[in-house]
This record gives structure tokens, sequence and C-alpha cells, in this order.
């Protein structure tokens, strides 16, 4: 039943949104957003996880805050792919990285923070959340650091901590 | 003032997709290619929906009330590349691993060397 409210509220927000033209809204505009926003609700609800509940006011300011760290990391990264374009000169290979992240939000935002991020891309996903990462310019100096910790700083800087308060 | 930020925008935009279809023919496999063509379209995507936003805000500012849907619609499509870019890209390389693609000139392959196990 939350499931099925907050995905009605999410479809009914988008419409009101879309459907703005600089002058307020007709009756008809809105009892038909009502109609509509109910069946989206009622189709998506459905891929709502069960234990749902909405994010708190502090992990949305969180999440203001990591926007322009992200930002930042994005555009490095496409100045690094631009490069590599350029110059052509790659490393590639596939390694493997353990977070340590316990539930699906967490490894959505990290897997997907990492793919935007330099020369990386989440291939796959295993069952203890371990990701698989295809590295375009694999450094020796990844298998040399034996502590985990430090072996994500050369992929993803401090991601993995981002996405545990963010989703944890 | 505003034409000239509206033409930065898209400048940079229209750059970073010009390298994402150079990369695309320049990189040896399907791997490589998904880099060039995963980051740098939502890179150059972003810049140019930035552009049609500035260029909404400043004629809803000027007294054209409509323009403001214009803004809104492109920042959700803004919103919509960002989270369906990477999702696709981790998509098409795990099909691509499944279906036994070896990453070309790969130094190291881990997730192999695990199926395998």
């Amino acid at each position: 039943m939350m499931a099925l409210v907050a995905s009605t509220v999410v479809c009914f927000v988008l419409w009101l949104l879309l459907t703005f033209n600089g002058k307020a809204w007709g009756n008809d505009e809105i009892i038909a957003g009502i109609i509509f926003s109910i069946i989206g609700g009622a189709i998506t609800a459905k891929l709502v996880e069960k234990d749902y509940k909405p994010m708190s006011a502090l992990r949305w300011l969180m999440f203001i805050a990591y926007l322009p760290r992200f930002f930042y990391e994005m555009a490095k990264a496409n100045f690094d792919v631009a490069y590599r374009v350029i110059t052509g000169k790659i490393n590639p290979g596939i390694v493997k990285l353990k977070p340590g992240l316990k539930n699906n939000l967490s490894v959505t935002i990290l897997a997907n923070s990492i793919t935007l991020t330099p020369g990386t891309l989440t291939v796959d996903v295993d069952e203890e959340k371990n990701l698989y990462i295809h590295w375009i310019n694999v450094k020796d100096k990844f298998f040399e650091e034996d502590d985990e910790k430090c072996r994500c700083r050369y992929i993803c800087s401090t991601f993995p901590d981002w996405a545990r308060r963010l989703g944890e | 003032m505003i034409w000239e930020i509206i033409y930065i925008c898209l400048g940079i935009g229209i750059f970073f997709n010009l390298l994402a279809s150079i990369g695309l023919i320049r990189f040896p496999d399907v791997y490589t290619r998904l880099h060039a063509g995963t980051k740098c379209t939502t890179f150059g995507g972003i810049f140019i929906s930035l552009a049609v936003i500035i260029y909404g805000l400043w004629k809803w500012y000027d007294g054209d009330d409509a323009m403001i849907s214009l803004s809104i619609h492109a920042f959700f499509a803004m919103l919509a590349i960002l989270l369906t870019n990477p999702t696709g890209a981790h998509a098409i390389a795990r099909a691509a691993h499944m279906s036994g693609v070896k990453p070309a000139k790969a130094v190291v392959d881990e997730l192999e060397e695990v199926k395998n196990d």
C-alpha cells in the first residue's frame, strides 16, 4: 500500500511538472493527472522494494552534497577518455573490487557512479556484492596494494563511503 | 552574454559527442568502445540539455511564459540520460561477457577466473 501511494505521488508530481506551461493548471488537467498517475502508480508499485522507506531529509542533503564531487570526478573522467581517444593509449583489464556494501540501493549508486567516472565500467556483480570492473588503464600499483580500502581509491576515490552514507 | 554561454555549452557538448564517435571507431573491442560511448555522450548530453535549459529560462524571464516548459522537459531529459546511460552500459557489458566476448589486449580478467572456478 505504501509503495502504491509513493509511486502514485511521484507520477503525479512528474505529471504536474511536465504539463506546466507557465500558467496554473486547469481542473481538467489535474483530474486527468490523478487518473493517469494512479494507473502508472499501480503498474510501477511492484518494482518498489518490499522494505521500502522514504529517504530522510539528511540523506537528501547528503545527496546534494555528493553531486558537486560527482560532477568533478565525471569531468575528470571525460578528459581522461578524451585523452585516450586521441592518443590510443590503453591498458585494459577486468578487476575485482570488494566495496563491502550491504543493500541494493548503495550498490546501485556505487556501480552507476563508477561507470560515469575515470576509465571504469561496471561489468558484473556477484552474490557477495563484489563488483567486477572493466578498467581502461590498469595500474600495477593496484595489485601491490593489500588493503581493500586503498585499492578502492585507485578506481573510485571515496565513492564507497558516499554510497554507504547515502544508501544504508 | 547569454548567447555566448549557450554557444559555449553547445560547443562543449558537441565536442564530447564527436570524441565519442571517434572513440567508437578507434577502440579495439566492445568494452573500451562502451567507455567512449557512455561517458562522452553523457557529458555531452548534459551540456546540450544545459544549453536548452538556459535558453528556456532566459526567454521565460523575458516574459514568454510557455518557455519554462522547455526548461523543465530538458531537465528531465538530462536526468534520464544520467540514470539510464550507465545502467545500459552495464547491461551491454555484462551480456557481452556472459556470451564469451574476451576483452581485447587485456592484462588481467578476474571475472573470467571466477567463472572458470
